[in-house]
């Protein structure tokens, strides 16, 4: 006889780790299966060379709802808070950003980019408001608060004023590089939001609804961004440790095999050792398509709905390079204060599209485009004394490598990324003592997301808020008794938030389900 | 490729220059890319051949897909309605399938070949939803229809003259049963189904086999009064047997376009196919919501007065109402029952059995149009159901 739980909760990523948390605070049983020997899925600090960690996937922190804090009472401990921007030019010209100041442009970018950093600001609190509720359901079967809740939507768009209004709603299918095209002369500056834009997606800024993703960015702290102490564990551990306090039982090297599913509901899992764990409540923290195709597997499903989530776009573009230094690089015109911060390199909107195109075609980018961090300079816990940790997401590497992922392609992938680097940093090779590349094929395999795809499905219109995953199961509820999602894959999607768990639990509770 | 150089525009029979032989009307339409018979000689002499002696009737168009692999039971059970454990190798299911929302795409029967090999056929083309349907599952679905011919041997002496054939052991052939037999030294399968209410036969082969067949049977059948026969009569036979046809009875749902003209199997009558012990298959949610919720229509057989078929015909509660509540989708005058019947959709809670209706029926003498408001009652069993389509064996003629 296996044990009995309320709920179980598949995969201790951060929103798993929310989900249970609020589930177990509201009297539930709730058990949580990581496959991982760590909580935290993608949002974990590993050591990757003796004596060197990293932040593996996620590094940085900005997207974490102010409401789930505070619904957690999470206290997270920063090393560096509001970290600056500067964005990397080959001659030494870089283009500094702060909150919404910027420098190294001319009068007409500094006062162009103050504006546009209070309107996107303005329309990414109204989609904020939205981040962090279920999505109405629209069918027939609409009850009154998804009607309320649709009516708001409308509402507060209308309350923007007629011009706002009419901009929003011109905006958000639109994309990042017409927009900035027409307010920046500075194309250092363009690209730096462009980047920001298309940062993890499959998405160009000529791409459609590339605005609609910098919304997201924005949408919960204005894109400020933070360091965890020691890492994104930090953040993890301070999830696990709020699950386990409201009494949640977290288990690790537990790997899920399949959602058990008796007369059409599910009703417990099994792991990969074969124990079985019990409960009509089924909470998934993979994404839709490991938890659709492989763990609740298509039969037990009907087919529109296979085929919705078999379809689903999430082939992963984003790569993690950390580098082991014996010491910080040099970076011309950057001042060592400035390793405090983040360095991005996309001089130009045309030199990210430009990376895109070749992964349209399967292959990586000539000239890849970089967001680049030292953890290791405000946070010693990472590195040994006097050593330092580069840890960067590099675009675009796409998952399905036309030329297939082998020993041969990553290393030549890594070798022209760190070349690519060294243009700007000229002393970087002779500094590198170890270093770690994770394509999203390592992504996939490492963290167990289909497609190595961080934001468990790409974020653009057809995929997002009524859609997401797919039509009709927006609601948290898939369209199986018993299961739920609550990872990126569902409203509101991806990034360190805890959105989706949150609005998870809130909708399972919601529901009275029997538990 | 110039007009020129195609030969013809649809696929013909690998039965045709027989029935080429036979035809005196030249009435021929298309079906699923064959040419297939209006009729050859005359409806209502074919008719009759099936309801008194046997109609032959070619049925190679009737799209057929061979389904296999480790996993086409749980495929099927998904797919259809019906639970497909319960159908042993050598049996044949009359089913049907959904969409998620539990709207009918199409119904069909399934052939169990052997163990866990299937064959699919049905009156529509499905390759799209059944490829969408495999979807990680391991099974394999393969278009057979222009492999496989057939013809449906319908009528009492159908089985006198398949005996009188040689099939030795067709006696023993029950009801949606299949089975191989050998016809000159190579193997045929035939099953006992059909499309008419009436003792009968389907009879699959390879196409090379066709023209030998189709000469033993009609010589075979020559004293029982074989006939030849085109969808006319078969369309009178399909009626009195109270079976629905897609696009008359009910359109696919991966065609309707507006929404509410598609129809749940609940709707259509066909609710004994729906087994809700299954665990899950396409549809199951939302017909467990409609049994719940009651149906938006019902498909009634209706027994109408008078002789005047009651073709396109609305339907009202009573005779003084201006508001229809349903419509006319099959009608005919059955000769054999000498009742004039129809198929029909009514909106829910109308049409339970015994109701009585009203049929607006228009006809026309000598040019001038007349209506009558004709009276029906609901009927439940079908108009025509000979205890000789059970017996087995067969009573020979």
């Amino acid at each position: 006889m296996s044990e009995r739980y309320d709920a179980i909760v598949v995969g201790a990523g951060h929103n798993g780790l929310v989900c249970a948390s609020l589930l177990a605070k509201a009297g539930k049983k709730v058990l949580v299966l990581e496959a991982n020997s760590q909580v935290g899925g993608a949002a974990v600090t590993r050591t990757f060379a003796d004596g060197y960690s990293v932040s593996s996937v996620a590094h940085l922190l900005y997207q974490l709802q102010p409401q789930v804090r505070k619904d957690l009472g999470l206290n997270i401990e920063m090393t560096a808070s509001d970290m600056p921007t500067v964005a990397l030019s080959t001659d030494g010209k870089h283009v500094r950003i702060s909150g919404d100041e910027v420098s190294g442009v001319n009068a007409h970018d500094v006062a162009g980019y103050k504006n546009f950093c209070t309107r996107m600001n303005r329309f990414a609190d109204l989609l904020k408001t939205f981040l962090n509720k279920t999505p109405p359901r629209l069918a027939k079967d609409a009850s009154r608060s998804d009607l309320l809740t649709l009516a708001q939507l409308g509402l507060d768009i209308r309350r923007l004023g007629k011009v706002e209004m009419q901009e929003f709603l011109r905006l958000i299918g639109m994309n990042i590089r017409d927009e900035v095209v027409e307010r920046f002369d500075s194309e250092i500056l363009r690209g730096a939001i462009s980047l920001d834009a298309v940062m993890g997606t499959h998405l160009g800024p000529r791409s459609p609804n590339t605005i609609l993703t910098y919304l997201y960015r924005l949408a919960a702290t204005h894109g400020a961004i933070d360091q965890p102490s020691g890492g994104m564990s930090a953040v993890s551990e301070a999830l696990a440790h709020s699950a386990r306090d409201n009494g949640a039982t977290i288990r690790t090297n537990m790997k899920v095999r399949r959602i058990v599913v008796e007369n059409g509901r599910a009703a417990g899992v099994e792991t990969e050792s074969g124990e079985k764990f019990s409960s009509w409540l089924v909470v998934s923290n993979a994404d839709p398509k490991t938890t659709i195709m492989e763990l609740v597997k298509p039969k037990n499903v009907e087919t529109g709905f296979t085929h919705r989530i078999h379809h689903m776009r999430m082939r992963g573009n984003a790569a993690k390079l950390h580098l082991a230094l014996d010491g910080l690089p040099a970076i011309k015109g950057v001042d060592k204060r400035e390793f405090a911060g983040r360095f991005i390199i996309a001089p130009g909107d045309d030199y990210v599209e430009r990376a895109f195109n070749h992964a349209k075609y399967g292959e990586t980018s000539a000239k890849p485009v970089f967001e680049i961090v030292f953890p290791s300079f405000r946070d010693s816990s990472l590195a040994p004394t006097g050593k330092h940790v580069l840890s960067a997401i590099v675009q675009y590497v796409p998952y399905e490598l036309r030329a297939n992922w082998n020993k041969k392609s990553r290393s030549a992938f890594e070798k022209l990324a760190i070349a690519t680097l060294a243009e700007y940093m000229p002393d970087l090779k002779e500094r590198i003592t170890a270093t770690e590349l994770l394509t999203p094929v390592d992504i996939e395999e490492q963290f167990h997301i289909h497609g190595g795809h961080w934001h468990h499905g790409e974020l653009t219109l057809d995929q997002f808020l009524f859609t997401r995953p797919v039509g009709g199961a927006a609601q948290y509820a898939m369209p199986l008794d018993g299961l739920y999602l609550c990872g990126a894959g569902s409203h509101p999607g991806g990034g360190i938030s805890g959105a989706a768990g949150r609005n998870a639990a809130r909708a399972i509770l919601k529901s009275g389900y029997a538990l | 490729m110039t007009i020129q150089e195609v030969e013809q525009g649809r696929l013909r029979s690998p039965f045709y220059p027989r029935q080429a032989e036979i035809d005196r009307l030249n009435n021929w339409h298309e079906w699923k890319g064959y040419s297939s018979a209006d009729g050859f000689y005359d409806t209502t002499l074919e008719y009759f051949s099936i309801r008194n002696s046997t109609g032959v009737f070619d049925l190679t168009p009737m799209t057929k897909y061979r389904i296999t692999g480790p996993d086409a039971l749980d495929y099927l059970n998904r797919l259809v309605t019906r639970d497909m454990r319960k159908i042993k190798p050598g049996r044949v299911a009359y089913a049907v399938w959904c969409d998620d929302q539990g709207q009918v795409i199409d119904d069909g029967t399934i052939f169990h070949l052997s163990e866990g090999d299937y064959r699919l056929c049905s009156q529509e083309r499905h390759m799209s939803w059944l490829t969408m349907s495999a979807i990680g599952m391991d099974v394999s679905i393969v278009d057979e229809t222009e492999e496989i011919c057939a013809l449906a041997v319908q009528g009492p002496t159908s089985f006198s003259i398949l005996q009188a054939m040689g099939i030795k052991g067709i006696e023993k052939l029950r009801p949606f049963g299949l089975a191989h037999f050998d016809f000159q030294g190579s193997g045929i399968m035939i099953s006992r189904t059909g499309f008419t209410g009436d003792l009968g036969y389907e009879v699959w082969l390879s196409p090379d086999q066709a023209l030998d067949l189709w000469d033993a049977l009609f010589e075979a059948g020559k004293i029982y009064g074989i006939m030849a026969i085109g969808t006319e009569a078969l369309e009178q036979s399909r009626i009195e047997a109270g079976f629905i046809a897609a696009y008359v009875d009910f359109l696919p749902a991966d065609v309707t376009v507006r929404s509410g003209r598609s129809r749940s199997p609940l709707e259509l009558g066909l609710d004994w196919l729906v087994d809700f012990k299954k665990p899950n298959f396409n549809g199951r949610r939302a017909l467990a919501e409609e049994k719940r919720k009651g149906s938006t229509w019902q498909l009634v057989k209706l027994d109408i007065e008078g002789n005047k078929p009651a073709h396109h015909s609305y339907v009202y509660a009573n005779p003084k109402s201006k508001k229809e509540v349903g419509f006319i989708t099959s009608a005919v005058w059955s000769p054999v029952c000498k009742q004039n019947i129809a198929l029909g959709t009514v909106r829910s809670p109308h049409g339970k059995v015994g109701d009585k209706l009203y049929v607006e029926v228009y006809y026309q003498r000598e040019m001038h149009w007349s209506r009558v408001m004709a009276e029906a009652i609901v009927v439940d069993k079908p108009f025509w159901d000979p205890p000789r389509k059970r017996a087995t064996p067969p009573g020979p003629f």
